[in-house]
């Protein structure tokens, strides 16, 4: 059986496999990557290098967008 | 006729209003909107991508940002290091250097909290970021912020959705005097006549969001803007006549029958 890990994916509880990277979680929640930014513990995340970013337990990923605001 | 240029970090706007892209009922009402209004700049928020529902519209089909110019804000923020993080979340997302920087200090009037506003400016600008300063309407503190590289100084007119227009025209006057970098009002006008004495007090732009999404017909109050922002621009520069306490008539005195 695969290890499981827990993740908080914007304020969200999440369970992924422990071999996650940052790239699956983006692919999984089908997240258009030219329009958001991603923050990896408060930090931020060059997108270009997501395949090679692997998670661990307790890792807090941001993803932010634009919305309207004035 | 001299060109009458909008300029703001080195870039060339033809319309001098910009426009907020909240509070309205849909996209598609925001983007309609935003087409009459005529305004070329937009502000934008920066908030968590919806995970749960993956349908949501997003803002960038309704308004290309290859044709409008996204200003990301930090509405929301009440400290600067919020501030800061959202504006470098907002430069990742693709790039935006421009932006515009809006620190509050208390939930219910919305002022700005001008200490870490004028923190976040000059951490922001070493960073390389051209920063718009939204700011209360001190000239004192409009100076300061000048100082510390903003590219445009944002007094409010009045707390931020009010729609009470210019409580303070004096102050904005001096500010006005004082700075040669771009005066843009921002927060509290009510109506297109407010954007207009906005204008006239030599205000080189208006920023509007509530006054035209809230209004009970968006479209005609985006018209308004537009056109008011116009009229107040050319009033401005064609200058008014001297106020004077008694009558002076219009038609000759002689010949009269």
């Amino acid at each position: 059986m695969k290890k499981k890990i827990k993740i908080k994916l914007n304020g969200k509880l999440k369970t992924i496999n422990n071999k996650s990277t940052l790239f699956n979680i983006v692919q999984k929640n089908k997240i258009p990557l030219a329009k958001v930014a991603i923050e990896l513990n408060q930090e931020i995340v060059d997108k270009k290098k997501i395949k090679n970013i692997n998670l661990k337990n307790n890792d807090k990923i941001e993803i932010v967008h634009f919305i309207g605001g004035g | 006729m001299k060109k009458d240029k909008f300029i703001i970090s080195r870039k060339n706007f033809s319309s001098r209003l910009i426009v907020g892209t909240g509070k309205y009922k849909s996209m598609h009402e925001c983007a309609k909107a935003i087409k009459l209004s005529g305004a070329e700049i937009v502000t934008v928020a920066v908030r968590r991508v919806n995970i749960t529902d993956k349908k949501k519209p997003l803002l960038m089909d309704y308004i290309d940002p290859k044709k409008i110019t996204y200003l990301p804000n930090t509405a929301g923020c009440f400290n600067s290091k919020e501030a800061l993080r959202t504006l470098r979340l907002a430069r990742e997302i693709g790039g935006w250097k421009l932006v515009k920087l809006e620190v509050l200090g208390d939930k219910k009037n919305l002022f700005p909290e001008m200490i870490e506003t004028l923190k976040s400016t000059e951490i922001l600008t070493k960073e390389g970021f051209k920063v718009m300063v939204y700011c209360n309407d001190d000239p004192l503190m409009a100076k300061r912020l000048e100082n510390s590289g903003a590219c445009a100084i944002m007094p409010l007119a009045a707390p931020i959705g009010s729609g009470l227009g210019i409580i303070n025209e004096i102050n904005i006057k001096i500010i006005r005097k004082q700075t040669k970098l771009p005066l843009i009002i921002d927060a509290g006008l009510g109506q297109a006549s407010d954007a207009a004495i906005a204008m006239e007090l030599g205000c080189d732009g208006v920023l509007v969001n509530t006054a035209i999404a809230k209004a009970k017909k968006p479209f005609q109050m985006a018209l308004a803007f537009k056109n008011a922002v116009i009229a107040g621009r050319q009033s401005y520069l064609s200058g008014r006549i001297k106020k004077t306490l008694y009558g002076n008539p219009s038609s000759p005195k002689s010949g009269i029958i």
